[in-house]
């Protein structure tokens, strides 16, 4: 049998409250919608919920939600549990999540995976005893190109192995994380070696030319357009 | 009109009809779960495929409007085959229990896999497990039962309108759940039982005890509120084992409250079986003839004008006529069937129903309730005025306490003063009422059953003249009542003749020596507290207040073991049936007022019920149209002047315990205690902040 039980309940803070600051950008999302139509800003505001408790959504701040946007807690809770990333129980400061769908994994993500369980002394799910650190696997992140990738609380860290991994982690446990991107230093998502193609100056479409020549230039076009 | 040709056979229907309604139009039943025609359209479980002709895929006909032309294929190979796969689907994580779930015997699922099951399993992974749900006294769950069809998640948002459950997580880990654990707060929670086309949700007081093959199914009127919802009472043996909702779309559509579907458990508890007689101070076991010679004995040695009779709220109209024949032939006029003090007028006929009809309610545009809270007082009609909430379109104000009902409302004030406004026409909100096409107002025994409740009455009257209410084509004047008996008695003229007293003096009288001799018909809820040195008979089924009081015993019989007629606030006389029989020596009711008037000398002049029912109708001809209503014509009724502004307080303070039978039920006591009289008041608690 297999079970969906999510373990036992985590302590509940008794209260939430959306700080000043972050009251005022939840009414800033709220005021994107129409009058009655104010529910359409949940997610945002689960979202502003999260970040401002360390990462994790309480009860409390789902209700908080729901009586800000005038809707039933249970539609609250509807979506906040549909959504993988809010986090129901508390999370390290930092969460590593591991993509590990099939280009992700091809390119070695087994070797991510493991070098975090080794590090951190955690399996996936897993939170370190001292709290800095939470591992969870995910899936595709939309950043096959670079994979594996490693996504450490909003940022990407791209083109890792197992020894870039450790190293990374090592950074993060001194409070000192590098900067986010290709560990390999490549360019976006250029290719690991360098260009392989459109070497050569590219050359204007035939019409360009025939524009130029009777005396219309791209810019003049754009502004009649 | 869209042409469409389902399985050869051409057929013409309205436009925006679903393929699935179709279907059924042309008499093709296509299997479903998730469909139901008075709920929302989900289309998510997918069993209702069927093939179009030109479509690429098989079409799930329940969320599909036909187009003109459409060729729709039922039958065909490709739809067949497509049903397989979704019922081989549904099956993968439901547990092959049946012959320990209690929906065994009416479940969908179950159904269905006869005609679309595989006969064996090809999936080797292991089948998901759910923890179970906590949904309070009445509603079980084994949800690792459940499909996800949802139904209760819309019933409970739509029709109850109390949204405390849905569906978390998705995929494989989706669960129906309240998320935090607690009891479902609707008045309305056990019909997600019926809906629930698998075991996933079953009533919890009768798990585990008969299986629906076993069971005599008996069609009858429910008597706990005055709505008369149609039931149906399954019984089994001696003993009434559940009660289901029967389709009726003038009165409560499918479903049914929770109170008359779960109080009759109570049946069995606390029932006067056998006749008592009171002597020094204890109630003794007789026999039938001598309690019967004693009241003969005492009724023959009082004088008339000291004799009296008060009806309770779950008295038959048969019982009531009888009775009232009897004591009026010794010539007692001191009757009341309005043991709550109500002062209404039984003149008039329009004055004391809910004129417009529940189902009229959908042609309303504004509704003023005053001193009514319909969800405690009539479940089912406040569901109806949800309904047309939920239509669009409709303004609902209401006078007194706060209320919590599923819709919103505007309180115009506590009480009389806010009426005396309206009336004046010194209110914002008249100005509502009297613009609306078709406005209703809705006056409730809250208000009817003070001292003033005679110029309540008049005011609403003056009210509903004043904004247009009152139209060939429309009455908007209602009386909602509380219990099933009253305005039977009232149609009946169970009230005081000439010279006679009304509920407040008989007891007061009793006090005082004025009256001698009260004959209690199962009333239960007046005030005997004090009722002096008055020789009380109490004739009912149930050792409630009224049994406490009592000199004399009569065991009568309860709603579910009798022949007899009640008429719902509308005015619709309906007949409920026998199910099983009263217990012990208890006796249809009626049979105890002929007996006793053969033991006082004047017997009544019928020895069977369709000799009484002749005669009842022969004196009011209302009785004969069963099941229909008879518009009542408009009169004068009430009182001038104006209301005392004190707030009004609404009748029914605990849903759960309004009636004998609901008094002595442990499944309503549960509820009680948990939600403290009625799921709107019920306290949020732990993670509820």
């Amino acid at each position: 049998m297999m079970s969906h039980d999510s373990g036992p309940p985590v302590a509940q803070p008794e209260h939430f409250e959306f700080t000043p600051e972050n009251l005022g950008r939840a009414k800033a999302h709220i005021a994107k919608y129409p009058p009655g139509r104010q529910q359409s800003a949940v997610l945002p505001l689960l979202d502003l919920a999260q970040r401002q408790w360390g990462g994790w959504l309480p009860l409390a701040a789902m209700h908080t939600v729901a009586d800000l946007l005038e809707m039933p807690r249970i539609r609250v809770y509807e979506v906040a549990t549909f959504y993988t990333m809010f986090n129901l129980k508390p999370v390290g400061r930092w969460l590593l999540q591991v993509c590990t769908t099939t280009p992700c994994w091809l390119r070695g993500s087994d070797e991510v995976v493991a070098a975090c369980q080794r590090k951190l002394a955690i399996d996936i799910g897993g939170t370190t005893l001292n709290g800095l650190f939470t591992l969870v696997e995910v899936e595709c992140l939309g950043a096959c190109v670079n994979a594996p990738i490693l996504q450490v609380n909003d940022d990407y860290y791209e083109d890792l192995d197992g020894p870039k991994t450790e190293a990374l982690l090592d950074a993060l446990r001194a409070g000192t994380p590098p900067p986010f991107g290709s560990a390999i230093g490549r360019q976006g998502s250029m290719a690991t070696g360098g260009k392989t193609t459109l070497l050569e100056e590219p050359t204007p479409p035939p019409w360009q030319a025939a524009l130029t020549a009777s005396g219309e230039t791209e810019e003049e076009k754009s502004d009649a357009g | 009109m869209p042409k469409v040709t389902i399985d050869g056979t051409e057929l013409e229907v309205a436009p925006g009809t679903t393929i699935l309604q179709a279907c059924q139009q042309a008499g093709v039943e296509i299997p479903h779960f998730c469909y139901h025609e008075r709920l929302q359209i989900a289309g998510n479980c997918r069993m209702c495929l069927v093939e179009v002709e030109r479509s690429p895929k098989p079409v799930a006909s329940c969320a599909m409007p036909v187009a003109d032309g459409n060729v729709i294929l039922t039958q065909s190979e490709k739809a067949r085959k497509a049903r397989h796969g979704v019922m081989e689907m549904l099956l993968l994580n439901h547990p092959l229990d049946c012959p320990i779930c209690d929906q065994g015997g009416e479940c969908d699922l179950q159904d269905q896999a006869m005609a679309y099951g595989f006969d064996r399993g090809r999936f080797d992974e292991g089948k998901r497990a759910v923890r179970d749900k906590d949904f309070g006294p009445l509603v079980a769950t084994s949800m690792n039962r459940c499909i996800h069809c949802t139904r209760c998640i819309r019933f409970l948002n739509e029709i109850a309108g109390v949204e405390e459950l849905g569906a978390t997580g998705r995929g494989e880990a989706m669960e129906i759940t309240t998320y935090v654990e607690r009891a479902l707060g609707s008045e309305l929670s056990a019909n997600i039982v019926d809906l629930c086309p698998v075991g996933a949700l079953t009533s919890k007081p009768y798990a585990f005890v008969a299986r629906p093959w076993e069971l005599r199914k008996t069609e009858s009127v429910d008597v706990l509120d005055a709505v008369g919802s149609n039931i149906r009472i399954d019984a089994r043996g001696d003993q009434v084992l559940r009660v289901l909702p029967r389709l009726n779309e003038d009165v409560n559509e499918e479903w049914l409250s929770d109170k008359s579907r779960f109080a009759v458990d109570g049946l069995v508890h606390r029932r006067l079986d056998r006749p008592y007689i009171r002597r020094g101070g204890r109630l003794v076991e007789v026999e039938w003839s001598e309690a019967l010679d004693l009241v003969a004995d005492r009724m023959k040695a009082t004088p008339p004008e000291r004799i009296a009779a008060i009806a309770g709220d779950l008295c038959d109209a048969e019982t009531m006529f009888a009775a009232k024949e009897l004591l009026q032939g010794l010539g007692a006029q001191s009757l009341d069937c309005r043991q709550d003090g109500a002062r209404l007028d039984s003149a008039c006929r329009a004055g004391y129903l809910f004129n417009t009809t529940i189902a009229g309610i959908e042609r309303a545009d504004a509704c003023l309730l005053i001193g009514t809270n319909p969800r405690r007082e009539a479940a089912l009609v406040n569901a109806r005025l949800r309904k047309r909430y939920l239509m669009g379109g409709f303004r609902v104000a209401a006078i007194g306490p706060e209320l919590n009902l599923t819709y919103p409302a505007e309180m115009l004030g506590d009480g009389g003063d806010a009426l005396n406004a309206l009336v004046e026409g010194n209110h914002p909100c008249g100005e509502i009422l009297r613009n609306a096409k078709a406005p209703m107002l809705i006056l409730g025994q809250g208000a009817l059953r003070r001292p003033d409740g005679d110029r309540v009455l008049g005011a609403a009257r003056a009210l509903a003249e004043a904004c247009g209410m009152i139209r060939d084509d429309w009455n908007g004047f209602n009386v909602l009542h509380v219990a099933a008996a009253r305005v039977g008695g009232l149609e009946l003229g169970f009230v005081p003749g000439p010279g006679g007293s009304g509920t407040a003096a008989i007891l007061a009288g009793c006090k005082s020596g004025a009256t001698e001799l009260l004959y209690l018909l199962g009333a239960d809820e007046c005030d005997l507290g004090n009722t002096g040195g008055a020789f009380v008979i109490y004739q009912g089924h149930h050792g409630d207040r009224g049994a406490a009081r009592a000199d004399v015993i009569l065991p009568g019989a309860a709603y579910t073991e009798k022949d007899a007629s009640w008429v719902n606030t509308e005015g619709r006389v309906q007949p409920g049936r026998r199910a099983t029989f009263p217990p012990g020596e208890a006796r249809e009711d009626w049979t105890i007022l002929r007996a006793l008037s053969g033991a006082l000398g004047r017997t009544l002049p019928y020895d069977s019920l369709p000799e009484l029912r002749a005669r009842m109708r022969a004196a009011h001809p209302g009785f004969a149209h069963i099941d229909a209503i008879v518009p009542a014509a408009w009169g004068p009724f009430g009182a001038a002047g104006p209301v005392d502004p004190a707030p009004f307080t609404y009748p029914v303070d605990d849903y759960y315990r309004t009636d004998p039978i609901s008094r002595a039920s442990p499944t309503m006591a549960k509820c009680s205690q948990l939600f403290g009289g009625h799921p709107d008041a019920a306290p949020r608690t732990g993670t509820h902040g």
